[in-house]
């Protein structure tokens, strides 16, 4: 009986409130603010938007933003599953603490994480002497920001699936005779793939529009370390809203392409390996 | 990015707070009743006034007591000149705004009609009441021997300077160094680009704002000589010790004129603009430039400042923006989309 009421048409009371109350909030936060800025550019035409977004300039900013974060993104893609693998699967003194410790990156203003990083990594900070390689105010300080804001996304997309993962699927592939590589590749990996997809692509699109963090760190000089968002920025206090508007515009594209090739790649993944 | 922050003033603090819940509570009340009895004015500033704001407010505070009004309460907001003035035009209500260039104050005149056109004419000195000029801060004992602008496109200096784009003190900045280098190459403007572009192949970071850079260049320890205002300089030498850093003064540089004004639009009676006119015109007291003067910047009328602390600033030739026709004509010329200082960069 309870099942059935269950897949009625329309079984839970306050569809509809509840329906209208979540569209409200979301047009109110998310898909007004979105369409204001589509609507700049549909009112400024194709072709006035990509003659402003079609400088030199402009693509090798778009280049380094999306190369930074995809960067990034994979680093975290690798230690944050290592990182949720040894909260899950070990027990070790601190153990809470590294967790709680986890999420700082969202709770830390971005900006005192980017100060924070800069201090240690400058030419005169604590690591940036002993490295052989320009860190801060060059590329790889970029990336080095964009790796601390996305590292949570991961591990707190893979820890929950990982803490459903039987231990015993991975004995019972073990006592079949697989090697621990083979347990590995065709076991868990398989089972975590659209956890990793998803913290993966929650960190790619926090990261490519970071801003505060990132503006320490970069040093922000064009053709070279000068992220888009920047470039949004001193268009602005060009007063110049229509050609910040066109970057904000192309940055949407490219991020929402790449989104839902994420997302296509996930639908495959499911049903290749049957998980939800 | 810069930060805004509204601060009041440290002895009115108590009684700001009481102010706004009484305007709180009137508001919910009565609120035609509201503007009657406590007067606010609120500053909308640019980031390296604060100190200055916070001890002239205190002072403005008491004088506009002594002279009979009643109460006032005096905020400040601080943040880049730019951004601040971006706040304005979309909808922060700043009676007075004291901004970094007047270019800032032209573009809410433009862009709102809460000012008028003629602002720049209503106060003394180009509305002006403090001024400053660019100069070079340079590692203790001058290692390099950087004595003047031709001095820093030699190979091995690092000039730190924000990016012009973000920051209005490098604006000032870049006109310094232009201004200097028609000059020296006798008005010729190809060879003065040249120099620019030379100029930046030797800076190696650009910060978004003027305080931004001011710490690459002391805690970061990056760069041989920091492009910084005057009054700055000064902060950096009180903050870092007198043999952290030299000040070096150029023999050319820029007559900075922060102006300030009465923000017309947002006045809602009669006694707020009384105040806010007599919070710009009390900037020109005796009292107030000594103020000014104890905080870095130079000064019109300096009947009240002690001689040891006009010694500090040594004289120099001061270029004022209207030789480049204003910031009207200056700002798109050099710094808009295409200007001046995107093609001495794209020309690397």
């Amino acid at each position: 009986m309870a099942t059935h009421r269950f897949v009625a048409p329309s079984p839970l009371p306050g569809f509809g409130l509840s329906f209208g109350l979540t569209m409200a909030a979301l047009s109110a936060v998310v898909l007004l603010p979105i369409a204001m800025l589509v609507g700049r550019g549909i009112a400024l035409g194709p072709a006035e938007l990509w003659g402003m977004v079609n400088t030199p300039r402009i693509w090798t900013a778009l280049g380094l933003s999306f190369r930074a974060a995809l960067i990034a993104s994979l680093v975290n893609l690798v230690f944050g599953l290592l990182l949720a693998w040894v909260l899950v699967r070990y027990r070790f003194p601190g153990r809470r603490l590294i967790d709680a410790a986890v999420d700082l990156p969202f709770a830390l203003p971005t900006a005192v994480a980017g100060i924070a990083l800069t201090a240690l990594y400058a030419p005169n900070g604590a690591f940036g002497q002993l490295l052989p390689v320009r860190v801060a105010y060059a590329e790889p300080g970029i990336w080095l920001a964009l790796i601390f804001i996305g590292l949570p996304f991961v591990v707190r997309s893979v820890q929950p699936v990982l803490e459903e993962l039987d231990p015993e699927l991975e004995e019972a592939s073990a006592t079949l005779g697989a090697s621990r590589a083979v347990t590995l590749r065709r076991v868990v990996l398989p089972t975590l793939t659209p956890a990793l997809l998803t913290g993966f692509a929650l960190a790619l699109a926090r990261s490519v529009g970071e801003y505060g963090s990132v503006i320490f760190i970069a040093g922000n000089l064009p053709f070279e370390t000068e992220i888009a968002p920047l470039l949004i920025v001193i268009r602005l206090e060009e007063y110049n809203y229509d050609a910040a508007a066109a970057i904000g515009i192309a940055m949407l594209m490219i991020s929402f392409a790449m989104l839902l090739a994420l997302n296509l790649i996930q639908t495959w993944t499911r049903r290749r390996t049957g998980h939800a | 990015m810069p930060r805004r922050q509204t601060t009041d003033g440290a002895p009115f603090h108590r009684r700001a707070i009481l102010a706004l819940i009484a305007a709180g509570l009137a508001a919910t009340t009565a609120p035609g009743a509201r503007a009657q009895e406590e007067v606010q004015i609120l500053n909308v500033s640019y980031d390296p006034t604060r100190e200055f704001y916070r001890e002239y407010n205190a002072w403005f505070a008491d004088w506009w007591q002594a002279e009979g009004n009643g109460p006032l309460t005096l905020r400040q907001s601080h943040g880049g000149s730019g951004g601040q003035a971006r706040a304005v035009i979309d909808g922060l209500e700043a009676t007075v705004a004291t901004l970094a260039l007047s270019a800032d104050i032209d573009a809410i005149a433009a862009r709102t009609g809460k000012i008028p056109e003629d602002w720049q004419s209503r106060l003394a000195h180009n509305s002006a009441p403090y001024t400053s000029t660019i100069v070079f801060l340079v590692r203790d004992g001058n290692p390099k021997g950087i004595t003047d602008w031709g001095d820093l496109v030699a190979e091995d200096v690092e000039v730190i300077t924000p990016n012009p784009k973000t920051s209005g003190g490098a604006r000032w900045n870049f006109l310094a160094a232009w201004a200097w280098a028609l000059d020296a190459y006798g008005g010729d403007e190809a060879r003065a680009r040249e120099y620019m572009a030379e100029l930046f192949a030797n800076v190696p970071v650009l910060d978004t704002g003027a305080r931004g850079a001011t710490n690459t260049f002391a805690q970061r320890g990056l760069g041989d000589v920091l492009l910084a205002w005057e009054n700055e300089a000064f902060l950096a030498l009180e903050e870092q010790g007198e043999d952290a850093f030299d000040i070096v003064v150029p023999s050319i540089s820029m007559l900075a004129e922060p102006p300030v004004t009465v923000v017309d639009g947002n006045i809602t009676s009669n006694e707020q603009r009384e105040a806010a006119f007599a919070y710009l015109r009390q900037l020109y007291s005796p009292q107030a430039q000594a103020l000014a003067v104890r905080h870095h910047y130079r000064a019109w009328d300096t009947s009240e400042v002690p001689q040891y602390e006009l010694d500090r600033f040594p004289e120099l030739t001061r270029v004022s923006i209207d030789a480049f026709g204003g910031w009207t004509e200056a700002q798109p010329r050099f710094f808009g989309d295409g200007g001046i200082f995107d093609q001495v960069y794209e020309g690397r």
